[in-house]
């Protein structure tokens, strides 16, 4: 139902054909045309609040990269948006959305919390990966059920990830209040909504001292680069791009569909429990209600703007964690409500999605002209 | 717990699912509209948020309720122009601009708000119209006819939408736009207008879905007031095979759920109440999984439509 | 020469005296919700508003905001921000923001930094603690509302029972059965902090079971204003903030967090260059807490001799409420 890859290129022939640096310039632009284009209605909400533009971008830009702490930040907020944004283009490869990705991270991270705080004498070195592998296999579950229901009843995704969604957010309120509370919280009578602390065993180094800036950034590009490899390079993952571009031929090929898109929506909902185990152990330290933040859907949105492409991916989440980050600094510096940052975010994804029929347009060009230089060499 | 059977019980189930049932029918028949068209709008939130907003803020102003929720059905228009430009006209991928047009209005919705009223306010809402004889009905006439007029209308909207949808020319090209519009476009039929339209009239109904929460059913605004309930509402029209008669059936499923687990916890059932408030999420998934009779999706579901492709 | 000398000096005392008024004490606070929930945030943001008006408005006291950080990696980046800007004192305003103040507070050893609701400082010179006993207001509340209740049903309804939510429930319960054991409190969670409509529908279900009395955390009060609509013969107790505004013929007396008094011994306490160390418990006996009786509710007088032995009770430790 979905056609992520609307250029002409079938699986084969994009793997032969030479590295086309015009389309890419392109799919560079075209985003950033996109966030400049909100970026001047935002400036316009801006003076209508009575704040000045000019102060309110440079605090954008200066909050997201101007200082070691600011830069950190970003790729803080860029490493879940990695993620999730990762499984997500493994999901709209073969055709299927996953808006799953909130219910994921929050039982990917129930995973990582309880997995730690059960084994917490454990070794570091056994405990920290397996961590990670257990954060990853809770999410893929969370993934698996509704990619089954939709592979053996036909139960659409939609529907079943949304209430997958409230069920999970569900879950983690009842642990948290009774088997996962903090037993510290219990003893001093405060009852917060938030798990013990993890063994420090499993909390991910820190790259940069006085940041919140950890080895999980590191975890997150090694796994786009996997992805890139498993979708470009296996046999699995050409039958789900296969799937994806178009769904009747793969199945006249024998491919079998169902299956696909089942697998799809397991891998995309590992990845989003990878991200909230990654959150756990690298940011927090602990489980608080509020660790999605929306990336799960905002992963969606960082998939988009790195073309559903996982390469793409590590550019276009560093650039949208930057806007995160740069959004609340400007909220910082001329004090306007926080919720204009979220109004100028949905302006962005309005733009950018928009602004991408341009690119299609120009791959559909290119072709017609390619066919038409073809004809005349045979002729 | 034992209690649960009185007949005071189950008619206060069955008033409390009616309320709840409200702002999903009428959001959910709105989607229905736009998805039989072939366009997927996941940005119903928002429109209903930016909607309850507006329904509020002009009632509050002006004084009128009939005003204001006429300003929510013009915001719902504006918000559908907007996403009909970005999803039908430049194509853009549905479900993410879906999700634009939700972050936008949940932000400006709040926005506005803090720079508008500034705190948490109340207004008097629609006020219950109980229905000639049918009101005085013992138990039945207390349970069903003693509500408001959106509470009503809301529930007309579902004949009328079969109607529409079913039996009129415009239902039959809403139809085949969204089945085939290769086809429908070589009758003549203006695809892109007929989704327009579609998109426009969900997202009117969305916005009328919106003020139902602001000016009828809870008579207040604040930040998220509507906590998800478009997505479910998008939900709905899966579970509801894109008939409105379907979309009745889920809305009314999902709220009675609802309304049951607050008895249950209420009357001190032994379970968890977050166990209790998962329950209408899980019976909507198994219900669905166990129906026989599960409607194929119209075929051009989000695919924007180019002449002369496949 | 000397002329010139003293000249320069003179400049120099009208510099310094000119950067002194001119330099206004800063204050940074960084809030879970929005400024305008009638609830947690606004009890803090209001707090502030007045004790900028007492010191003279913004140009003797600067205050920056940042609110609705529910996510704590961002909450984290604001706190930080603030601290290095050189504000005097940034309020974490969050139990979630603690792990973020211990890490941030060891980075700025100059700032002052005050985190709530928790009691734990992390022993550090520069941390002020923060919380509100909020089960005491909760007991005069369930006395009141045990006075007055005709029906003998008590709704509770809330979002989730954990924090001060429980804590101040919990204190509402006692209440209740200190004055009559019979008295049935049933509760109702939602597990959503927005989701209005299911409040509504909660407070609804509580009116409809027969409770003429309705209470619970300060975000479902909206609730029972909507469930009222259709019954206007219902009580609500509040707590955290003064929701009389709201509902004027609804809100019987609320439990009102007051940290005015607070936020003036820290300010003067930076002053006089002691940063942190202490933690603020609000109670009764301090006048943290505060029981605002609605003034357009009629209260019965056996009723509000009834809630005022139980502050004086509370007050001077003869009635013990457990958190």
């Amino acid at each position: 139902m979905l056609s992520p890859e609307r250029e002409p290129a079938s699986p084969i022939s994009s793997r032969n054909s030479s590295f086309d640096w015009s389309k890419v310039v392109l799919n560079v632009a075209l985003p950033f045309a996109g966030v400049a284009a909100a970026l001047v209605l935002g400036a316009v909400m801006l003076l209508l609040l009575g704040a000045n533009p000019l102060a309110a971008f440079s605090a954008i830009i200066s909050g997201a990269f101007g200082s070691t702490f600011g830069l950190t930040q970003t790729l803080v907020k860029a490493t879940p948006l990695l993620l999730v944004g990762a499984g997500i283009c493994i999901a709209f490869r073969a055709n299927v959305i996953n808006i799953g990705g909130e219910g994921q991270i929050i039982v990917g991270a129930l995973a990582a919390t309880w997995f730690p705080l059960s084994f917490a004498s454990a070794p570091g070195w056994l405990l920290l990966p397996s961590t990670l592998i257990v954060g990853f296999l809770a999410g893929s579950i969370w993934g698996f059920i509704p990619g089954i229901l939709k592979a053996r009843l036909h139960v659409n995704e939609i529907l079943s990830t949304i209430m997958m969604n409230a069920i999970a957010q569900q879950f983690m309120n009842f642990l948290l209040q009774g088997p996962l509370m903090d037993p510290a919280g219990v003893a001093q009578g405060t009852f917060l909504a938030q798990s013990a602390q993890l063994p420090h065993q499993v909390w991910l180094p820190r790259l940069v001292p006085r940041t919140l800036l950890h080895a999980g950034a590191i975890v997150a590009v090694v796994m786009a680069v996997l992805v890139y490899f498993f979708l470009w390079r296996t046999t699995i993952g050409y039958d789900i791009r296969a799937v994806g571009l178009n769904p009747e031929a793969a199945r006249y090929s024998g491919i079998r569909v169902p299956r696909y898109q089942a697998l799809s929506l397991t891998l995309a909902g590992g990845f989003a429990g990878l991200a909230g185990a990654i959150e756990v152990m690298g940011v927090q330290h602990r489980l608080m209600d509020g660790l999605t933040s929306g990336y799960g859907f905002t992963g969606i949105v960082a998939a988009l703007l790195g073309g559903l492409h996982p390469l793409g991916l590590i550019p276009a989440s560093v650039l949208f964690g930057a806007l995160l980050v740069g959004a609340d600094k400007m909220q910082r510096a001329v004090q306007v409500p926080s919720s204009l940052v979220m109004a100028l975010l949905g302006l962005i994804v309005l733009f950018v999605s928009s602004a991408s029929i341009w690119s299609r347009r120009w791959s559909a060009r290119r072709k017609i002209a390619e066919q038409r230089d073809r004809k005349e060499v045979e002729s | 717990m034992k209690g649960l059977i009185s007949l005071d019980v189950i008619s206060g189930i069955i008033h409390t699912m009616i309320g709840l049932a409200t702002p999903f029918l009428y959001a959910a028949i709105g989607e229905t509209f736009a998805q039989s068209s072939g366009v997927v709008n996941l940005g119903v939130d928002g429109i209903m948020l930016l909607s309850a907003f507006a329904a509020f803020y002009v009632s509050l102003v002006s004084g009128s309720l009939a005003l204001g929720l006429l300003a929510a059905a013009v915001v719902g228009l504006l918000m559908g122009l907007l996403m009909s430009l970005v999803s039908v006209t430049l194509k853009a991928e549905q479900g993410v601009s879906g999700i634009g047009l939700y972050m936008f209005g949940l932000g400006m919705s709040s926005l506005l708000f803090k720079v508008l009223i500034g705190t948490v306010k109340t207004i008097d809402g629609f006020k219950p119209l109980p229905i000639p004889f049918l009101s005085d009905i013992p138990v039945v006439g207390k349970m069903l006819f003693r509500t408001n007029i959106l509470v009503y209308c809301a529930f007309l909207l579902v004949p009328l939408a079969w109607w529409v949808l079913n039996k009129t020319t415009l239902g039959l090209k809403i139809k085949a736009v969204g089945q085939a519009p290769a086809a429908a476009d070589s009758l003549g039929i203006s695809v892109n207008g007929i989704r327009y339209l579609s998109v426009c009239i969900g997202s009117v109904l969305a916005g009328i879905a919106g003020a139902s929460l602001s000016i009828s059913l809870l008579n207040l605004f604040q930040d998220n007031l509507t906590a998800g309930q478009g997505f479910i509402a998008v939900a709905l029209v899966y579970f509801g095979g894109w008939s409105p008669v379907g979309v009745l059936g889920g809305a009314l499923l999902f709220s009675i759920v609802n309304s049951f687990q607050l008895w249950m916890q209420v009357l001190g059932a032994k379970i968890p109440s977050n166990i209790a408030v998962m329950l209408p999420y899980l019976l909507t998934i198994v219900a669905l999984t166990i129906s026989v009779n599960r409607a194929r999706q119209p075929a051009a579901l989000n695919k924007p439509f180019e002449r002369g492709e496949s | 020469m000397r002329l010139r000398r003293a000249f320069i000096a003179f400049l120099l005392a009208v510099g310094l005296v000119g950067a002194a008024v001119a330099a206004p004490f800063r204050i940074a606070v960084v809030m879970p919700s929005a400024t305008t929930d009638m609830a947690f945030s606004q009890s803090m943001w209001s707090a502030l508003m007045i004790i900028q008006k007492e010191m003279g408005g913004p140009s003797a006291l600067e205050i920056k905001y940042t609110d609705n950080m529910y996510n704590v990696p961002d909450a984290a980046a604001a706190i930080r921000d603030y601290a290095s800007q050189g504000f005097d004192i940034v309020i974490a305003h969050g139990s979630q923001y603690g792990s973020s103040v211990q890490e941030i507070a060891t980075d700025f050893p100059q700032t002052t930094f005050a985190w709530g609701t928790d009691v734990n400082t992390f022993g550090l010179p520069n941390v002020y603690a923060y919380t509100a006993a909020a089960e005491q207001g909760g007991f005069v509340n369930g006395v009141l509302a045990a006075k007055l209740t005709k029906s003998r049903k008590i709704g509770v309804t809330g979002p989730v029972e954990v924090g001060d939510a429980k804590t101040y429930i919990d204190g509402f319960v006692q209440g209740v059965m200190s004055v009559n054991k019979g008295i049935t409190v049933s509760k109702t969670w939602t597990g959503s902090f927005s989701d209005v409509a299911l409040m509504t529908a909660a407070a609804k279900t509580h009116i409809a079971n027969g409770a003429d009395v309705l209470t619970g955390s300060s975000q479902s009060v909206v609730g029972s204003i909507g469930a009222a609509q259709d019954n206007g013969h219902v009580m609500w107790f509040g707590t955290q903030a003064d929701q009389a505004s709201l509902a004027p013929n609804l809100v019987v007396c609320s439990q009102v967090y007051d940290w005015t008094g607070m936020l003036r011994e820290i300010i003067a306490q930076h002053k006089a260059g002691v940063l942190g160390g202490k933690t603020y418990v609000l109670t009764l006996e301090n006048k943290g807490l505060k029981m605002a009786f609605n003034p357009s509710y009629r209260l019965p007088g056996f009723a509000k001799a009834a809630a005022e032995r139980a502050i004086k009770g509370i007050v001077d430790g003869s009635i013990k409420v457990q958190p």
